[in-house]
């Protein structure tokens, strides 16, 4: 199976090439990926560089342009596909079906992606991308089980790509306005969730709250760690209940379903986490890599001890396991 | 500019439908979109109070739609959606996946669940047969303006949210049932429980979301009565009102009458709250802010 890892920085994928990433994934420093934090992504000689680096270690370079291009400034995500396509992009992972629509007709050659931020989460629609678009791999949406995705599988005649670590949407991806809803920006416009920059830590008595937007999204005892305030990970008041009403403060681990995931008829491997690390990347390929390689050789894979790099401490398997029906 | 009822979002009694129903029959709108948009299991339930809807709000002449879900997975799910396709209304496509059941050309509509954002997207989806699009909520002024003016060259009817919870997520995920300490599939149909969703609040009390089963909602109720003017300038041609288990009659009347010009935003925004007193508003997005923020027309 194909791993499929982040690189927010250029150092970040040199790390992630080095460690044994089969293909690394990453972006423009703009609005025209989903990850558009301050001091991420990559200029144009930036990427030029790092694809020669990563091709002369026999690694792809998978480019991410997968918000929503903003109406009247969609010429902004044409050129990035334009300089993606230029400077030797193994692929180009897109969601909005408009730049797919030009991506086809004006790149023909071009190995098309769809992001996860299509949310594709049925053969049907799967299909569809694939109809129009000429689409030749799928980022499947966090929202199905094992059982689902072979079902998906058993349909469709392109590769499925899904997401085994690192952070996890609970939502539909690029369908939720919650982020906008409270800061005024949005994955789906800005590339970004719950933004740092409206982000506050207060002293309240023995408490630090966390607010997003001036919401409270955490409180925790003074001196206990404070989780960044995303906000479908916060703690809420529902009637007489409180606590995660939508999802505790875990991120994604399904290291162990990965056997699963490939008779499943899965290709490839996603790790999230562009926003991370290259000591944390080096780690979280070496360790998956190991798992692949097993699996390639009709060996047991080795479990993976991955729980302290797990934000928020705590892992869950998502929907994979089925637990969320 | 007329006015387009949207589909229930919420659980709702067949008794409580049928009042709806009818009092949409006589609600001065143009149309009114049909169907079940968050959940599959709540449709047995209900789908049999569809086809005499349907018939009403015909023979009141209104326009009717039927909606996709917002999130189509299984295999029963999508035998739905060609069936919704087959019944010779337009459907109103709330999932990108309704157009594998819908043939080229077919007109349908496109609901504000699915991304437009942009040009290319609205020219795609006009190449593939929509005729009219109710754009993303959270879009702001700007790119209302610009797919209006892209809509008009590609006969195009678009619509902005114009009152009501906005729907900000979907999920795989049932919080209601969550709250319940429950599964999706052991639900036993929690969210009928509460006809507006259930209030989900800050640590400090602030208002905030509702869950709605698999969705999450704004608590805070959108008007946008104060940029009614605005949105007929750039050539919107309808308002979606998402309906409420009380007062809704009291919001299609007055949202008509404000675009009749029969009466003012301040004094239609002192009926709604008259209608639904402690109720929150919101109109942040129509201005380019954050979706929470309340500003009622205010300048700057």
């Amino acid at each position: 199976m194909e791993l499929v890892c982040p690189a927010g920085t250029p150092a970040a994928l040199r790390a992630a090439v080095d460690a044994g990433a089969h293909s690394v994934y990453c972006g423009f420093a703009d609005a025209t990926n989903a990850r558009n934090f301050p001091g991420l992504n990559f200029s144009r000689a930036e990427l030029e560089a790092a694809i020669d680096h990563a091709h002369a270690r026999g690694a792809k370079v998978l480019v991410a342009i997968n918000t929503f291009p903003t109406a009247g400034e969609e010429a902004i995500w044409h050129a990035a596909l334009a300089d993606a396509a230029r400077l030797g992009a193994d692929a180009i992972i897109l969601a909005d079906p408009g730049l797919l629509a030009h991506a086809a007709e004006r790149h023909p050659g071009l190995r098309l992606h769809l992001s996860v931020q299509a949310a594709a989460a049925n053969p049907d629609a799967i299909n569809l991308y694939a109809r129009h678009f000429g689409i030749r791999r799928v980022v499947l949406p966090r929202v199905l089980s094992v059982e689902e995705i072979a079902a998906i599988n058993r349909e469709i005649d392109i590769e499925t790509e899904v997401f085994v670590f690192g952070g996890l949407c609970v939502m539909a991806e690029g369908r939720c306005a919650l982020s906008s809803y409270a800061t005024g920006q949005s994955p789906n416009m800005n590339g970004v969730c719950s933004p740092p920059d409206h982000v506050a830590y207060t002293s309240e008595g023995d408490d630090t709250v966390a607010r997003l937007g001036g919401f409270a999204i955490h409180r925790t005892p003074r001196g206990a760690p404070a989780p960044y305030p995303t906000l479908c990970k916060g703690c809420f008041v529902s009637g007489e209940r409180q606590g995660h009403v939508f999802e505790d403060a875990v991120s994604l681990d399904a290291s162990r379903l990965i056997p699963a995931l490939a008779r499943a008829g899965v290709s490839a491997l996603k790790i999230e986490g562009r926003q991370r690390s290259r000591a944390y990347v080096a780690q979280i390929v070496s360790a998956f890599r190991a798992v692949t390689d097993a699996l390639a050789a009709g060996r047991e894979p080795p479990a993976l001890a991955l729980a302290r790099l797990a934000e928020g401490q705590a892992a869950t398997t998502g929907a994979y396991a089925k637990r969320w029906r | 500019m007329d006015l387009t009822v949207g589909p229930n979002l919420f659980f709702w009694s067949t008794e409580k439908l049928h009042r709806h129903h009818t009092e949409l029959a006589a609600a001065p709108v143009a149309r009114v979109v049909l169907g079940e948009l968050v959940c599959s299991k709540r449709l047995p339930f209900w789908q049999d109070s569809i086809p005499p809807a349907i018939e009403a709000l015909q023979e009141a002449g209104k326009e009717v739609a039927l909606t996709t879900l917002a999130l189509i997975t299984l295999k029963r799910e999508r035998r739905l959606t060609a069936d919704l396709a087959a019944m010779g209304l337009p459907v109103e496509i709330n999932d990108l996946s309704a157009l594998a059941h819908i043939p080229e050309g077919t007109p349908f509509w496109v609901g504000p669940l699915v991304n437009v954002y942009n040009e290319g997207t609205l020219r795609w989806l006009a190449g593939r047969g929509a005729v009219r699009i109710c754009l993303p909520p959270e879009l702001p002024p700007r790119s209302v303006s610009v797919l209006a003016e892209a809509a008009r060259g590609c006969g195009v009817a678009i619509e902005v949210w114009g009152h009501g919870r906005l729907p900000l997520a979907i999920s795989a995920r049932c919080y209601h049932a969550r709250l319940h300490d429950r599964a999706k599939d052991s639900c036993q149909f929690v969210c009928a429980e509460d006809p507006d969703g259930r209030d989900v609040d800050t640590l400090d009390g602030q208002k905030f979301l509702v869950v709605n089963g698999v969705q999450t909602l704004s608590q805070a109720h959108a008007c946008h009565a104060h940029h009614v003017e605005e949105l007929r300038a750039m050539g919107v041609d309808a308002l979606r009102l998402s309906p409420q288990s009380q007062g809704f009659g009291v919001i299609c009347a007055g949202y008509a009458r404000l675009l009749a010009g029969e009466t003012g935003a301040d004094d239609l925004l002192a009926t709604l709250r008259a209608a639904q007193p402690g109720a929150a508003f919101c109109d942040g997005f129509a201005s380019g802010h954050p979706g929470v923020n309340w500003r009622a027309g205010a300048a700057g």
